[in-house]
């Protein structure tokens, strides 16, 4: 068996196994045990999309936040204002979210991927200020909250049963297997890329812009390209968050969020996509588990800080990398003949 | 005219901050190639301990200069043990780290002085009258600011030009593998890049603290923003460019915010995105900023 076949084997075990475990454990867990899941599931699509720009193309991203609120503000209006329906907004959502990360992605793109992180930074703390702007009034209620609750389109309109497939079950776990779902397909479809030729030409614009230009790679469009649709999946991340909540607003979309998410992404390996199942995980639960050490304010980010650096100075691939690593002397045997 | 020229005073006083924690982030690039996502929250950081040292019954200008020393301390010491073991890696893993530091010192300072709002300093460090010149109010507040910055350019400028010692570090950034062959340590001279830039940085936070108060761990964020514009409209590597970047960010804040009243275009909260707007349309014209120099770069 080839090498090739066995890693796709293997990812596609390794995305079962996932979807499996995912259906098999939720019965167990109460209502706020579905809503920290589905907000995992959220955090995991946004760090899947910041791992395609970040990890796979070189491109640091500071503003995935950003992309995240125009996604959740997309799906909030055309469900609160035009009656559509919320589960057709997300696609909407995706593409709207991946046109503002091509617009903010040409100016920086051109030049060193420090102006683009220097960009996005900006972005992504203006944010909460551009959706309050009385001029955007009309469109974003300047900075009000936009509620959902009790709106007909609504999947569980005011959080009553919702039946798929023949079984009623709570709004919580609807909005928990809704997220999953889209993560899994989401996740396919990285894979696709990543190991197709957009995926050969990332990693070659990554490793050296150089080569990769000699031998007849775009380098603007493939980074804009992989700004784009990283953007894509972050806009999905916040049309499910606001799903899941059924409520919107500037606040709700932080410059911490991005920051949170690129400390998600370092945490998993960048250039691994499973490994961003880890890092979904580590910022989700991390304030839970931060309490413990102490209740001060600040706690979680310090320790959000101190676990970036360390992992950068100690495991530069990430949680992913690490174990790798750990097992090659295993799974190396599966791919040699001796 | 006089409204104008009142708006322009005052602008160059918050522009004179901005430029500041702006020059931090230029010499860090200057010799690291890198920009410093944590200045602003070391600045911060910086503030609260010479809160600390005041509050402990140290005098206003005695503590400033204390901070200073800590500051340049703290900035050396973080450049040896976090930064050293990737320098020379790619920009990515640096800027990364940065951004840790960043989440680290902005999580520090809200874990020990709380989110509480203090009035930093007690006791203004400077008068709060102002003189009248014209039928233009300048505080002296603002005068005092202006000068310290300005004395800092200075003193800056005689130390990279007129010293042995800025000399090497000059050196030791624009071509590191030849200063070292003649004895430069190179180590030492980013590291004191770093000590620099932290000590301007909280000559920043001081005066934020005392211009734009209260004192609370978020204060430098929007500042941040502020001297990226700056620091980008300058030309990043360019250190006249972060005044003159600096300087104009604050007069043009200023001045949008009074004549919007004009027009309507209810721009007073969007100070941010206007920055924003700056650092995209210097990167979409002309990338290299007023005073930088185009980077060609050799294949």
């Amino acid at each position: 068996m080839s090498r090739l076949t066995l890693a796709r084997g293997g990812a596609t075990v390794l995305a079962l196994s996932v979807a499996i475990v995912a259906i098999f454990l939720a019965p167990r867990w109460d209502q706020v045990g579905d809503i920290k899941g589905a907000q995992m599931g959220v955090y995991f699509i946004a760090i899947l999309g910041l791992n395609i720009v970040t990890g796979y193309t070189g491109q640091i991203s500071l503003g995935h936040g950003a992309f995240m609120a125009i996604g959740g503000y997309t799906t909030a209006i055309l469900v609160a204002e035009h009656g559509v329906r919320d589960l057709w907004t997300i696609p909407i959502a995706g593409l709207v979210a991946g046109a503002a990360g091509f617009l903010v992605g040409i100016p920086a793109l051109r030049l060193s991927g420090l102006y683009l992180a220097l960009a996005t930074f900006g972005l992504a703390v203006a944010m909460p200020d551009l959706l309050s702007w009385d001029k955007l009034e009309s469109v974003t209620k300047g900075g009000q909250a936009i509620q959902l609750f009790g709106s007909s389109d609504l999947t569980g309109k005011g959080f009553e049963d919702v039946s798929i497939l023949g079984q009623t079950v709570t709004f919580t776990r609807a909005v928990y297997y809704l997220t999953w779902a889209v993560a899994l397909v989401l996740l396919v479809v990285a894979w696709l890329l990543l190991r197709g030729p957009p995926g050969r030409a990332f990693r070659a614009v990554r490793d050296s812009e150089v080569a990769a230009a000699s031998s007849g790679v775009n380098i603007a469009a493939y980074k804009t390209f992989a700004f784009a649709i990283s953007a894509a999946y972050a806009g999905i991340a916040g049309s499910l968050l606001v799903i899941a909540v059924a409520f919107a607003d500037p606040q709700s979309f932080p410059a911490k969020l991005s920051l949170t998410l690129l400390v998600g992404a370092v945490i998993a390996g960048l250039g691994s996509l499973w490994g961003a199942l880890a890092g979904a995980a580590f910022i989700q639960f991390l304030p839970d588990a931060a309490v413990h050490i102490s209740k001060a304010q600040g706690v979680p980010d310090a320790v959000y800080g101190a676990a970036l650096i360390l992992i950068v100075l100690l495991l530069p691939t990430g949680v992913a990398g690490g174990l790798r690593r750990a097992l090659a002397p295993l799974t190396s045997r599966l791919y040699t003949r001796s | 005219m006089v409204e104008f020229a009142q708006q322009v005073v005052s602008g160059l006083a918050s522009g004179s901050i901005y430029a500041s924690l702006a020059l931090a982030i230029v010499i860090i690039y200057r010799s690291t190639g890198v920009v410093n996502f944590a200045q602003g929250e070391l600045a911060t950081f910086t503030t609260f301990i010479a809160w600390t040292l005041i509050d402990h019954g140290l005098g206003y200008w005695l503590a400033f200069a204390l901070t200073l020393v800590i500051a340049f301390v703290g900035g050396v010491a973080l450049e040896r043990i976090v930064v050293r073991p990737v320098e020379g890696g790619p920009v990515l893993t640096v800027v990364i780290l940065t951004i840790g530091l960043f989440i680290l010192l902005g999580g520090l300072s809200n874990w020990i002085w709380t989110a509480e709002v203090r009035s930093f300093p007690p006791n203004r460090p400077f008068p709060t009258s102002a003189w009248d010149i014209g039928g233009v109010a300048v505080s002296k507040q603002d005068a005092g600011i202006l000068l310290v910055t300005l004395g800092l350019v200075v003193g800056l400028y005689l130390l990279f030009q007129h010293t042995k010692l800025g000399l090497a570090i000059r050196a030791a950034a624009l071509n590191p593998t030849a200063s070292r062959l003649v004895g430069v340590r190179v180590g030492w001279m980013l590291a004191l890049g770093w000590g620099l830039a932290a000590a301007i940085g909280a000559v920043a936070g001081m005066f934020t603290a005392a211009a734009a108060p209260p004192l609370e761990p978020n204060m430098m964020r929007p500042v941040l923003i502020y001297a990226f514009a700056a620091a980008v409209l300058g030309g990043l590597a360019s250190p006249v460019g972060a005044i003159v970047g600096g300087l104009t960010i604050g007069v043009m804040l200023n001045l949008i915010a009074t004549y919007d009243t004009h027009v309507h275009l209810e721009l007073d909260r969007m100070r941010l995105p206007i920055a924003l707007a700056v650092i995209l349309t210097v990167l979409l014209v002309r990338p290299a900023g007023l005073f930088g120099r185009a980077v060609v770069r050799r294949v």
